[in-house]
């Protein structure tokens, strides 16, 4: 019994509120052991960053304690298994871009072109048809792109221009483009779809066509998503490893002609951890230092693409 | 052109714009004529060469020397077993984080973090995964070249897609549902558990498949972490006769996944091998087309179905 | 009968109906979603150089009937319009099949509920009717796009930034500069659907100002859900009630002696 007016006076503690207590104290623990469960799942992804930039670093400090990088940047040549061995990356980085500049002139016009005509033109069947398939040519693994690319297109190809070698950076890039098409047109269109209708009816009030409505009112409006589609096909196809492991060759060839084969820096890594490279060998490193160039480069690709995206965020 | 006062020049002006429209509206569906093209050329391609090979004793065979004799056994177990191991890991972090970013996590820094870092890895390469799995699984962890680093990897590969499938699912929860749970009573745990992830789980499951899809013909994160790409044995069985009957030795072992099969037998300059690719690469799109196909036709039934 | 305060503050003179001149006629006019019939057997007259007001409950098929006359309809699948909607001087069926809804929609201009101006400069949203018809000299869309900033009596407040993006514009400057671009193209009629709606009511104020002063240059046809807002605008109002036109007249004989009682009961407040 409390002697201090005005307090509400202890009960006198049974055996149920003793165990309905105790009840409520266990429950307590274990949400929370339950929240962390779940919170340390959620950072397994921040582990897995910086489990990247750990391996790729730690190798490539090792690496560039042998080579200089000023070497790494501006050598022409990439032969680190010779006993002459050079270190240059552009070697590589030509082959990534020349394959990616082929592939994004294909993927972007007519994946834009696709996702305006399923957002603006198509008919409600050609739509629900078209969307889901193209989702399953996303689906295609690459290896079999590759395949069709070694076995199917670069023969197709020598039937016009007979002296094409057998790897190429041509066919590569032409299938690599094609598989990038429905990412850039998927992306674009649901950000053609996010525009109200109320912009499509002010444009077609004031009597313009489709088309026009299309170009001139719909595509500005969707102009961030389209940007970060475009950035996430530039991004694809930088990474893409095997449809240039098969059909470009593995030769690293410092060349912009897509004509000649040539080994992207993807392809390269393929090529090393096919053999047989002892782990803490500079060959080993190389791979190490290729990937964190790699790394970078769709790094920077991916920062551009979410500045774009904010900058240009239409409040709807 | 001046401004077209007139009925005649407006009729015109139209005229020339509408000849815009239809000429935009035919290129469109030439674009889309280049994707389809290209897919029955591919699938076409490989069916002709590769089905004639497809006998039992194709999938009931080891690689081999010689391409009449070659089979793709090693291959589709390997895959099997890496896939087993890549859901056991995928499935459960995937959806856990998914419910912890949805239901729990609060409004600070180290939620933003967590998103951005899922956000940015979704657009890392694959064969940078590969690399982790080489410098970490592989060497310091010592997992060595095994099914377990392969499943491991292609977990951390997938996960972005099975968290957002899993956040998306869960937002199309409608708040009612949520608030009706809790006013019974219910812990935050209890409404996850019984509520939250039982509502979402088509969704999930959605996204689980795609992501599966995706494990099963990823080739260059498998092939830096070191797949044979000949092995002439199968891991160790799962079962044994004896005690305690069920063994993971098979978690440790070397192996060889289908997509990897292909690669190698593309690789080579005979023709011979190369009709054995096509008919590795016809099971594998199967598989594919079969496994995406199953995830359109759930995501069309979840939306048809589920009112709200 | 109760009288309701009009409260004129706009010169609403009121017209004689003879000397009104039609400019355009809806004759038996049916209009169906699908197999639901949303319009039934509509006639209704809307003069020139006046403002005729549509008013009546919410789903009385007031906006559908609006957008029968620029073909926006035409726009979704499964829309079907019986009957006719005539336009003159030339006496052209606008419903007609063989008539482009393109042509119509370049005759007729519509302003909408929610401001919507195109994610472009100030300048560009207005011109752009304009460049749909194929203007391209620099001057002459200078000269235009001027005028009609005037006519919504914006361009004091735009002149110095006609190339800032428009979204950077108030609520109803937005809905001003609308109503600029539908004008820039110098429209027959120019439609409105529920303009303020969206809008305080200061801006509210300046844009039923705005109508007022725009009727003596072109015909205005006005939805509006706020009686009030007819009243004070309107020179002819039509009352419809599911799909159905109850009554139609001089604003100043429906306000004060309706003829219907089911007008009366609307006006009067005795449903909503």
């Amino acid at each position: 019994m409390s002697a201090v007016p005005g307090e509400i006076p202890a009960a006198p503690q049974s055996a149920a509120m003793t165990a309905r207590l105790a009840y409520r104290r266990s429950r307590i623990l274990r949400e929370k052991a339950i929240e962390l469960l779940l919170f340390l799942a959620a950072l397994v992804s921040v582990f897995t960053t910086v489990g990247i930039v750990y391996v790729l670093i730690k190798e490539s400090v090792v690496f560039f304690q042998h080579v200089p990088l000023l070497d790494f940047l501006t050598d022409t040549q990439w032969t680190p298994l010779f006993d002459d061995a050079h270190f240059g990356i552009l070697v590589l980085l030509s082959g990534t871009l020349t394959s990616s500049l082929v592939a994004l002139s294909i993927a972007i016009p007519l994946g834009t072109l696709i996702a305006i005509y399923l957002s603006e033109f198509a008919p409600f069947t050609v739509r629900e048809v078209a969307k889901p398939f193209l989702e399953l040519l996303g689906g295609v693994p690459t290896i079999i792109y590759g395949y069709f690319a070694l076995l199917f297109v670069t023969p197709l190809l020598q039937w016009f221009y007979p002296e094409l070698p057998g790897f190429n950076l041509l066919s590569a890039g032409i299938v690599m483009g094609i598989m990038i098409i429905p990412y850039v047109a998927s992306i674009s269109e649901d950000a053609m779809r996010a525009v109200p209708m109320s912009l499509r009816e002010g444009s077609y009030a004031m009597g313009a066509t489709r088309f026009q409505t299309a170009v001139k009112v719909v595509v500005p409006a969707a102009f961030s998503g389209i940007a970060a589609a475009y950035i996430l096909g530039i991004s694809r196809a930088v990474g893409e490893t095997m449809i240039l492991a098969v059909a470009a060759g593995m030769q690293p060839n410092l060349t912009m002609n897509p004509l000649e084969p040539a080994a992207t820096i993807t392809a390269y890594i393929v090529q090393v951890a096919l053999g047989d490279l002892p782990h803490g060998s500079i060959g080993y490193q190389t791979i190490f230092a290729a990937g964190l160039t790699l790394m970078l480069v769709t790094l920077a690709f991916n920062i551009a693409g979410h500045v774009l995206r904010k900058s240009f965020r239409e409040a709807y | 052109m001046a401004y077209a006062r007139d009925r005649r020049e407006i009729r015109a002006l139209i005229a020339s714009h509408k000849r815009w429209d239809l000429c935009f509206g035919l290129l469109g569906l030439l674009a889309l004529m280049v994707g389809v093209l290209t897919f029955v050329a591919l699938f076409v391609d490989m069916a002709i060469d590769g089905v004639p090979r497809l006998t039992l004793d194709f999938f009931t065979s080891f690689p081999s020397r010689r391409p009449a004799q070659a089979g793709i056994l090693s291959a589709w177990v390997g895959s099997c077993l890496v896939m087993l191991v890549t859901a056991a890991f995928a499935v459960p972090l995937g959806v856990a984080a998914g419910v912890y970013l949805e239901e729990y996590a609060p409004k600070n820094w180290v939620t933003d973090v967590i998103e951005i870092n899922i956000t940015n890895l979704a657009g890392v390469p694959s064969i940078v995964y590969g690399l982790l799995a080489l410098g970490l699984f592989v060497y310091q962890f010592g997992f060595g070249q095994s099914i377990l680093s392969a499943g491991l990897t292609l977990a951390l590969l997938i996960l972005p897609v099975v968290i957002v499938a899993t956040r998306e699912a869960i937002r199309a929860i409608p708040q009612g549902i949520r608030e009706g749970a809790y006013a019974l009573g219910g812990t935050q745990w209890q409404v996850c558990r019984d509520h939250i992830i039982p509502y979402s789980s088509a969704g999930i499951l959605t996204g689980v498949i795609i992501g599966m899809a995706r494990a099963i013909g990823e080739t260059a994160p498998v092939i830096t972490i070191g797949a044979l790409t000949f092995i002439a044995f199968l891991p160790p069985a799962p079962l044994k006769p004896e005690l305690p009957f069920v063994s993971f030795d098979w978690v440790m072992s070397p192996f060889s996944v289908m997509p990897i099969q292909m690669f190698n037998w593309t690789s080579r300059p005979e023709a011979a091998f190369h009709q054995n690719a096509a008919a590795a690469g016809f099971v594998l799109v199967l598989m594919t087309l079969a496994m995406n196909g199953l995830a359109i036709w759930l995501r069309y039934r979840l939306r048809k179905n589920i009112k709200w | 009968m109760a009288a309701i305060s009009l409260a004129p503050t706009f010169d609403t003179r009121p017209l004689d109906s003879k000397s009104a001149v039609p400019k355009a006629e809806a004759r038996k006019l049916n209009f169906f979603y699908g197999s639901f019939r949303a319009l039934k057997d509509l006639d209704l007259t809307v003069h020139e150089n006046c403002v005729t007001a549509l008013i009546g409950p919410s789903g009385c098929g007031k906006s559908t009937f609006l957008r029968c006359f620029n073909r926006m309809h035409d726009l979704y699948p499964g829309n079907r319009y019986e009957c006719e909607i005539r336009l003159f001087p030339d006496d052209t069926n606008l419903l007609a099949p063989g008539v482009d809804p393109i042509e119509v929609r370049m005759r007729l201009s519509m302003v909408f509920q929610k401001p919507n101006p195109f994610p472009k400069s100030i300048f560009e949203n207005v011109a752009y009717g304009l460049r749909v018809r194929g203007e391209r000299s620099r001057r002459a869309l200078e000269d235009k796009v001027e005028d009609a900033l005037r006519g919504a009596a914006l361009w004091d407040e735009v002149k110095n930034r006609l190339q800032d993006l428009a979204f950077n514009l108030s609520g109803g400057q937005q809905q001003r500069l609308c109503i600029a671009r539908a004008l820039a193209t110098d429209p027959e009629i120019l439609l409105f659907d529920e303009p303020t709606s969206a809008l305080d009511p200061i801006a509210t104020a300046s844009i039923e100002e705005l109508i007022t002063d725009l009727k003596k240059k072109v015909t205005i046809l006005i939805v509006t859900h706020n009686m009030q807002q007819a009243a004070r605008v309107s020179d002819f109002t039509a009352y419809m009630y599911l799909g159905e036109l109850i009554e139609f007249g001089l604003t100043d004989q429906l306000f004060i002696k309706p003829k219907n009682k089911q007008t009366e009961d609307y006006i009067t407040g005795r449903f909503g």
